[in-house]
């Protein structure tokens, strides 16, 4: 079952091949009017999937404990996107490699994200007009040396696992936290209002599309992917290929999906670079069927053919006869 | 290059006139007629369900183009705060579900009747390739829903894509990058690869069925038959 052979005059190649009328343009105006109507009809009884969106905002009054455990950690440099490395920074935490192949630290760092200066200390500053208070504990933090920072965050962040709300504040017991119980006061008064949702975004633009930086801080809290969780959409739940409520979702990625529910990419640290490596190569096979011996054959060993030509191998054995 | 070596021909070989021009209409014309593009008979065994798939493929195809449209000139946020916006983006939906599902059946059917067989290797390439686009487009699209899907599959794509080195250049969390692939760049892409499929497909003709090989098929020694 060869790809190429020689060219061959069409007419050389049909003979012997009985023709029938064929109005391909009749065929293609039905097959489109046909279309309309069961897409209208699947439009109109079963709609599509809407869930809104979530917002900084809508996190700071659902789960505060959690938002304020969020930005204090990316104030400390602990959480996953303050530690992700490229192309975000120059950290490691979600650095993928193969051995020597490491194209994700060799392409380094392009969308810079500076996790306490830009979730806590660029948009606090822009909130200390008229706010002493917060001007002052700004300027505590900043004059402190590192390991007294550290001190403070690693303290308030332990102190967190049994923080409660009281009239919408984060409350922890006492301890030395420095000016850090301020500093996430005011973030979360700020998150609250909406106001941190739209200085995550601000930059020397006027127009903006890049939502990198806000989406990094939703997806290193517990609000977020709780969410997805409720939806059936974690990685576990085979969640690339599936989408809010009771439709299809992007059903063509089921392979894709599938290496990561088993072994062993289910448990690898570099899964994301395996599995893309497996479905470059499936993809490449895919491609080239025509000249892979073995895989261009299964049509002619397992005979689905016959019942895609049915008639014609019916016709042709009545014509031997 | 001398000026025979420019010169284009006749389908029966005799050369016409110079230049590039020349060479590249005369050779269109020879790989397609209007005949071979806009047939009235074909071979029998295309009145198999199995060549219905391809068709109903583009039908589709026409309704997640049109219904893109709608939405694009619209504009983004058109669908979340209007019934009929949402009622289009419903239509934009179901037509690229429709649009994959008869895309793969094609697929399976092309591939069980080894329509790369006789020279038509490059039309399955292609083919192949507008699937994978087309996955490519549709993820895109997936990202540009302004919703909750969009930002948690964003999310979770990201460490997939950083993966490769490439997040830095396809940054899926940038929703102005993935906006402009999606309404434009990638559709006219899978767009014009199905121009260019169909026109293999009616250049090169129908594949004949397996195990009826035409006739003046030259086969090596030992060669099984196609």
């Amino acid at each position: 079952m060869r790809a190429r052979r020689p060219p061959v005059a069409k007419a050389d190649y049909y003979r012997g091949v009985r023709t029938a009328p064929y109005d391909l343009l009749k065929e293609l105006a039905i097959a489109t009017i046909a279309m309309l109507a069961v897409v209208l009809v699947l439009s109109a009884i079963l709609s599509s999937p809407d869930v809104p969106s979530a917002t900084i905002q809508s996190w700071a009054r659902s789960e505060p404990v959690d938002f304020v455990t969020t930005a204090a950690s990316e104030l400390a440099g602990q959480s996953t996107t303050a530690q992700y490395g490229p192309p975000y920074n120059d950290g490691s935490g979600s650095v993928q490699s193969l051995g020597p192949i490491a194209p994700q630290q060799w392409a380094g760092v392009h969308v810079a994200v500076n996790a306490p200066l830009d979730y806590v200390l660029e948009p606090l500053s822009q909130a200390t007009v008229g706010d002493q208070t917060l001007a002052s504990a700004l300027s505590t933090f900043n004059a402190a040396t590192a390991t007294q920072q550290q001190g403070w965050l690693t303290a308030y962040i332990q102190a967190l696992g049994g923080a409660t709300v009281v009239n919408s504040q984060v409350v922890v017991a006492s301890g030395d936290y420095g000016p850090v119980p301020t500093l996430m006061s005011r973030l979360l008064g700020l998150a609250r209002t909406g106001g941190l949702d739209a200085l995550l975004l601000t930059s020397d633009h006027f127009y903006q599309t890049d939502y990198s930086k806000p989406l990094l801080f939703l997806a290193d809290g517990g609000y977020f992917p709780g969410l997805a969780q409720a939806q059936d959409l974690t990685g576990s739940q085979w969640g690339m290929m599936n989408e809010t409520g009771r439709y299809p979702g992007q059903a063509w990625l089921w392979l894709y999906t599938l290496w990561y529910q088993i072994p062993p990419f289910n448990s690898a640290s570099n899964a994301d670079l395996l599995v893309v490596l497996v479905m470059t190569v499936l993809s490449l096979g895919l491609l080239l069927i025509p000249f892979i011996p073995g895989l261009r054959d299964i049509p002619r060993w397992i005979p689905i053919h016959r019942l895609i030509w049915r008639k014609h191998y019916a016709e042709l054995a009545h014509r031997r006869r | 290059m001398s000026e025979a070596g420019e010169a284009g021909s006749h389908p029966d070989g005799a050369a016409t006139e110079p230049g590039w021009t020349a060479a590249v209409r005369d050779r269109l014309s020879r790989r397609l007629t209007v005949e071979e593009l806009l047939p009235t008979r074909q071979p029998s065994y295309v009145g198999s369900w199995v060549y219905v798939f391809g068709v109903v493929t583009i039908a589709a195809l026409v309704w997640v183009v049109a219904s893109g449209c709608v939405l694009a000139f619209m504009g983004s946020a058109w669908w979340h705060t209007s019934s009929l916006g949402h009622f289009f983006n419903s239509i934009h939906f179901w037509s690229v579900q429709m649009f994959f599902i008869f895309m793969v059946l094609h697929l399976w059917g092309q591939y069980w009747g080894a329509g790369w067989r006789d020279g038509r290797a490059a039309t399955w390439m292609v083919g192949v390739v507008i699937f994978l686009f087309s996955i490519v487009t549709a993820f895109t699209g997936y990202l540009v829903q302004q919703n909750f899907d969009s930002q948690w599959i964003a999310v979770n794509a990201k460490d997939a894509v950083n993966s490769t080195g490439l997040g830095g250049f396809f940054n899926v969390l940038n929703f102005g990058q993935m906006y402009g692939l999606h309404v434009m760049l990638l559709p006219i892409g899978v767009t014009l690869l199905a121009v260019l499929h169909i026109l293999q497909v009616r250049s090169r003709g129908v594949v004949r069925p397996i195990g009826d090989p035409y006739v003046a098929e030259p086969t090596a020694p030992g060669e099984p038959l196609p």
